[in-house]
């Protein structure tokens, strides 16, 4: 099952736009957009992965022990951090959004604005 | 467009989608076969070059220090787009908080955890570029740690951690220090970002050369701007909130 890692990251991602398109409710619909992209990240550190290695830490290990890829790593908490920032937009602006049209559905808003 | 049609679309879609998905992936390389050479290359180098025995940390501050750069103003931004939102309604008169926390129990393993975070996001940071750790995962483990304040005290006590003129300037700080150490390479004529200080002691808290204050400069950042997030959201939204369940 050497792809396994691979479709399972697929079905995150699919699983999150599922998630966005019948949300019900702004706070729902971002966490769901949080999960699509947190499907990035299985996909990068199932990528990194090396057969046997070991984490990219080298306190108290031998220096050329087989290690992942610490490169994917590193994009990965890139991508956590953008993820988190992108997050607290998205709920400022739902927050905005409530307070302009007294409901948190994406129908509803969608309805109101004709 | 109804929502039945919009499920019915992002159906058929998704189908497309999956098989794509699929298609990709039996493609990929074997799970564990890939052997990208940059990854294997700085697992060797950066121990070499630099003596810090975290190479994920080595990676981040150092050999894609300008990539960090630009994940630390994206940050920023966020930050200052969140503020210009949440300041800019008129939400007419603040509420009067409220400051009773009926329960000891919260109260005592509140006050503790807040200091056992707090050590912990040091510790992470501290020792990022020698053990697992770095200034991203400290910096968010001690903005929770000061954010536990509010749960296990009062606002009154949260007050002054959440206060504009205390965390601008240190996220202004956190973000320009990093641009400012980069700069510095610069200034000795090298390019931006440039790696400036000798290795040091192999695996220890001395090694890493510029790594230490890259490092100390976005938990800085990561800490101040997470602290800013949450004031605006506790100002904004929780205590007019908590105000009007108590009316």
């Amino acid at each position: 099952m050497s792809v396994l890692p691979y479709l399972v990251a697929a079905w995150i991602c699919l699983v999150g736009l599922y998630g966005i398109v019948t949300s019900r409710h702004l706070v729902h619909l971002a966490l769901c957009l949080t999960i699509t992209q947190s499907s990035t990240y299985v996909l990068l550190l199932a990528i990194g992965y090396v057969k046997g290695g070991g984490p990219p830490i080298f306190k108290g290990v031998k220096l050329g022990t087989t290690a992942v890829d610490p490169v994917v790593q590193a994009l990965t908490l890139t991508d956590i951090v953008v993820s988190v920032a992108v997050l607290a937009l998205i709920l400022a602006l739902a927050l905005d959004v409530h307070e302009r049209a007294g409901t948190m559905d994406p129908d509803e808003i969608a309805e109101l604005k004709g | 467009m109804t929502r039945t049609v919009r499920i019915g679309l992002f159906s058929a879609a998704a189908v497309v989608l999956a098989i794509l998905l699929c298609w990709t992936a039996v493609d990929l390389p074997d799970f564990g076969n890939y052997r990208g050479p940059y990854g294997g290359l700085l697992n060797h180098v950066a121990p070499a070059e630099r003596h810090v025995t975290e190479v994920v940390t080595a990676t981040v501050f150092d050999y894609r220090g300008f990539d960090t750069l630009g994940e630390e103003l994206i940050l920023f931004t966020a930050v200052a787009g969140v503020v210009l939102l949440l300041e800019q309604g008129e939400r007419g008169e603040r509420p009067e908080p409220s400051e009773s926390i009926g329960s000891d129990a919260v109260r005592v393993l509140g006050a503790l955890a807040v200091g056992a975070a707090v050590l912990v996001g040091l510790w992470l940071t501290a020792f990022g570029y020698v053990t697992p750790g770095g200034g991203f995962q400290g910096g968010v483990a001690i903005a929770s740690g000061i954010v536990l304040l509010w749960v296990a005290t009062s606002l009154r006590v949260w007050g002054p951690f959440g206060s504009d003129s205390i965390l601008d300037p240190l996220e202004g700080v956190g973000a320009g220090g990093y641009i400012v150490i980069g700069l510095a390479a610069l200034a000795s004529g090298l390019p931006f970002l440039t790696n400036l200080f000798g290795p040091g002691r192999y695996g220890t808290l001395q090694s890493g050369g510029s790594i230490p204050f890259l490092n100390w400069a976005a938990a800085l950042e990561v800490t101040a701007a997470l602290l800013i997030l949450f004031s605006k959201f506790l100002e904004e939204y929780v205590v007019p909130l908590a105000a009007g369940d108590e009316r």
